[in-house]
């Protein structure tokens, strides 16, 4: 009879256990077609875990930056892991989580996101951190990121912040549910259309030109944790147009980089020679680089790791030339699909 | 804390374990240190009131207690040599004594109510006053916080000296265990003000654990919660909606605010006061109903007598009857019988003693014009429909056989329900002159067309959010009706396994998924925190 109640117990528990479970997965947001940014973080779990480049950053790395090229034309093997708004702070605890699978040779890490000092917005802390597998580093940026509205519990049980979405499901959501179609290119997000830089707006004065001690705090600790490990971070800022990037800020990053001994690439000061034309290598009026644009910049990030920084040439490992056989055949695909979207001939053809 | 809050629940599941786990003498010290702790997230100042009213009361009950003791004994002793009336001038001897402990109490209580949740209400109309008498002088309005729920422990507290005093209940003699009645953290938010009498025993009583207590008192805490969280802070974008935009809605619209209005405070206050009666029974501790179907009234004094049954009968006790029995009353209705006739005589000292309690109901739900108009004309509303008898007599005397019937009977309710939902109309705009003037655009503004045109869509409700509203309220219908045949929560643990294990984990679903609460939502306190 006891027996028989504890199977009652036990069965009824399991149940429910499984019924949230299935119900978490399909509330939760797939980000397969739509805001594909928060799908980004979660794919690198996915990986083989021996890049020499691991970049961290914002928009302003994985819409920039080309780990295709890299392998392709200097056989350096990268990976980026960056969201939509990532802070600076979860910049760093990505960094941790990422050191705890692999030691990358060199972190780059764009400057751009010294500009929040304090947590912004649910949506962009939701698809940077769902993404990352729990561990210290997550909960750490959880509470490190969250706004005044934000509970912890949400994060841990996201069904409760997901639990009104039953009404706008879509198909995606129950096939996403066992199974996640692939948004980058080890972390690249790939646009090939054009939309010129035209009629740029200058910076709005501010108040204070200072990088505030929490993002300074958090740059510190990147650089800390990178020399403790020894690689070398390399901080770059990408060649967007705006965000605008005040010579104020300028000035205070190059003095950082200086006293810290760290390489430093400011993308927007060699356009000349990257090549950049913001008449045909930005998709949205310069806030972000298409694929053109992205590639012509890697190019030169690679021939500087190569060349100054000295990373080897792994295109003869036959293992990590296969997996890469296949990502850069993915990597054409897509760009040949959405050359096709848009109506465009391939540069190549 | 709010009840809605994951603060709240991972406190009272902590508790409930705790309480189980701990020696069974130990459980009532347990909730005390729980109930403080409860306190002091709310606002570590508002220790001091709570603390200062628990104190006051229960010296000044030991006092009645040990001076009504004192003669009792006294007489006892010296029955043999005192005359009958020596026996009566000791016996009111001591009661004058006691009395004026009483008063000292009640006045210090009342007192500190008065000041904190009252007095920028007295000073904002003085100023008033002076302004329009044309004189200079203003007085600063003070700006005192109000501690949580302190009219309800205020009278609660009051209501136990006042029954020490009468000889209802026997005083507490440790100061502590009158701490926990004071301060037992369920009902502190929104009551009900319970009678010592009532809670006290089971508040004490060691509670082994049983899980049938327990799973019935975590249903009644998830059917709260689906009141508050799908009904309640649903409806409330619309009624926000409808409420602080008035300019722009008025005519059919305030029909729509009033009557949404009428199921947002019904779900939140009966939603938080099963979330309160719930845990109480998790924890054995038996908290009294305080509702009972009010919407199913088919008078206004009915209703009252359905609706926050634990505030009525409180100030019917220890308002209306004292006043109604006091000695100026007695001596107006001698009075009023020998100038004014039998007929108006009588009526005069019921009228006055009802006005005051209206009166007072109304101050207590808050600091301002609103609340007193509203308690006013529930008062002006019951006196007429007691004046309109002989009408009533005469329409059922004509046709006898419309009382009794299903239709005359759903047009009671049906009444019932648009007048109180007419006079809350001054708790929902809280403005009295802006009130009149909404309730006048009913009859100027002729919108109809909103009813059925989109118009209700935007209101910040999508079409998703009514079916689920009409959904919640034919819940919410179907458990009356099935509570008029006894305890549903009890009728259903007599269902098979499976049948019952998916109606509560369907309500539980239904309250996860369909809840109002969370990002995109404000949360809400309940309504009655406020009072």
């Amino acid at each position: 009879m006891k027996k028989r109640k504890w199977l009652k117990i036990a069965g009824t528990v399991l149940a429910v256990a499984v019924s949230l479970i299935l119900l978490q997965e399909l509330l939760m947001p797939k980000y397969i077609y739509d805001i594909t940014e928060g799908a980004m973080i979660r794919e690198y779990y996915g990986e083989e875990k021996d890049h020499d480049v691991v970049f961290i950053g914002d928009c302003e790395v994985y819409e920039n930056f080309s780990p295709a090229v890299l392998w392709r034309e200097y056989g350096i093997n990268s990976y980026i892991r960056g969201s939509a708004q990532q802070l600076i702070w979860q910049s760093y605890y990505l960094l941790e989580d990422t050191l705890r699978y692999e030691t990358p040779k060199v972190v780059v890490f764009n400057v751009l996101a010294l500009q929040y000092d304090r947590p912004q917005s649910e949506a962009y802390n939701r698809m940077t951190l769902e993404g990352m597998r729990w561990s210290a580093s997550k909960v750490k940026s959880i509470l490190a990121s969250m706004t005044e509205k934000e509970s912890f519990l949400d994060y841990v049980f996201p069904l409760l912040r997901y639990h009104s979405r039953w009404s706008e499901l879509k198909a995606e959501d129950f096939r996403g549910m066992f199974r996640r179609e692939r948004v980058t290119h080890n972390g690249y997000y790939m646009r090939v259309d054009v939309r010129p830089a035209e009629n740029v707006p200058e910076g709005r004065i501010l108040a204070d030109y200072r990088f505030g001690d929490n993002a300074w705090d958090y740059l510190d600790r990147i650089a800390d944790l990178c020399q403790e490990k020894g690689i070398l971070l390399v901080l770059v800022k990408a060649p967007s147009l705006y965000p605008y990037w005040y010579p104020q800020w300028e000035e205070q990053v190059e003095a950082y980089a200086l006293e810290r001994g760290l390489p430093y690439l400011n993308f927007l000061e060699l356009t000349e020679e990257t090549g950049l034309d913001f008449s045909q290598d930005t998709y949205d009026a310069g806030l972000h680089l298409n694929l053109s644009g992205a590639e012509k910049i890697t190019r030169y990030l690679g021939a500087y790791l190569r060349e100054d920084i000295g990373l080897a040439d792994r295109r003869g490992e036959k293992a990590l030339a296969d997996r890469w056989r296949d990502k850069l055949a993915a990597y054409e695909q897509d760009r040949d699909a959405q050359y096709e979207k848009y109506g465009m001939t391939p540069p190549d053809r | 804390m709010l009840f809605t809050s994951y603060g709240f629940i991972a406190f009272t599941a902590i508790l409930i374990l705790l309480y189980y786990l701990a020696p069974k003498k130990c459980q009532w010290m347990l909730l005390l240190a729980a109930s403080y702790l409860f306190y002091f997230f709310a606002g570590p100042e508002y220790l001091l009131y709570i603390s200062a009213t628990t104190v006051t009361v229960w010296l000044a009950a030991c006092a009645i207690q040990a001076r009504g003791d004192k003669t009792a004994a006294y007489v006892r002793e010296n029955r043999e040599t005192l005359t009958r009336e020596e026996k009566k001038v000791w016996k009111e001897k001591g009661k004058r004594a006691q009395r004026r402990l009483l008063v000292l109490c009640l006045l210090l209580n009342l007192g500190i109510l008065a000041v904190v949740k009252y007095a920028a209400f007295a000073v904002a109309n003085v100023n008033a006053l002076f302004g329009a008498a044309g004189l200079e002088r203003r007085f600063s309005v003070p700006d005192f916080v109000l501690p949580l729920g302190i009219s309800f422990y205020t009278f609660q507290a009051l209501g136990y000296l006042i029954d020490v005093y009468r000889g209802t209940v026997p005083a507490e003699k440790n100061l502590f265990r009158l701490g926990l009645f004071v301060s037992f953290f369920p009902q502190l938010v929104q009551g009900p003000i319970s009678r010592f009498g009532d809670l006290g025993k089971s508040l004490y009583e060691e509670h082994p654990f049983r899980a049938e207590t327990v799973a019935l008192g975590l249903q009644r805490i998830l059917w709260g919660y689906f009141k508050k969280l799908v009904i309640a802070d649903r409806i409330l974008t619309a009624v926000n909606a409808v409420i602080r935009e008035p300019e722009t809605h008025g005519g059919a619209w305030v029909l729509v605010g009033m009557l949404f209005y009428a199921l947002e405070l019904y779900a939140d206050f009966t939603g938080g006061i099963d979330i309160t009666i719930g845990i109480g029974q998790t924890l054995g501790i038996t908290v009294k109903e305080n509702f009972m179907r009010p919407y199913f009234s088919k008078s206004i004094k009915e209703y009252w007598r359905r609706w926050h049954i634990s505030m009525g009968t409180w100030f019917t006790d220890y308002i209306f009857y004292p006043i109604s029995v006091s000695k100026p009353m007695l001596k107006l209705s001698r009075w009023s019988r020998a100038h004014l006739g039998e007929v108006v005589g009588k009526r005069i000292p019921v009228y006055l003693s009802s006005f005051a309690v209206w009166a007072a109901t109304g101050i207590w739900h808050g600091a301002s014009w609103n609340f007193i108009v509203w308690g006013l004309g529930n008062w002006v509303v019951i006196m007429v429909s007691q004046e309109l008898e002989p009408l009533y007599g005469m329409f059922h005397r004509r046709f006898p056989k419309a009382e009794g019937s299903f239709w005359f009977r759903a047009f009671q309710v049906v009444r019932t329900v648009l007048l109180m939902s007419c006079l809350r109309m001054f708790d929902c705009y809280r403005d009295v002159p802006l009130t009149f003037r909404m309730f006048g655009t009913l009859f100027t503004e002729f919108n109809w067309n909103i009813l059925w045109d989109g118009s209700l869509l935007n209101l910040g409700l999508s079409a998703v959010d009514y079916g689920v509203l009409l959904a919640g309220l034919a819940a919410l219908f179907a458990v009356s009706m099935a509570q008029r045949k006894g305890s549903v929560r009890k009728r259903i643990a007599a269902w098979p396994y499976p049948a019952r294990a998916a109606l509560w984990y369907g309500l539980f679903l239904a309250v996860l998924l369909a809840g109002a609460y969370g990002i995109g939502y404000d949360a809400s306190q309940f309504i009655y925190n406020q009072f």
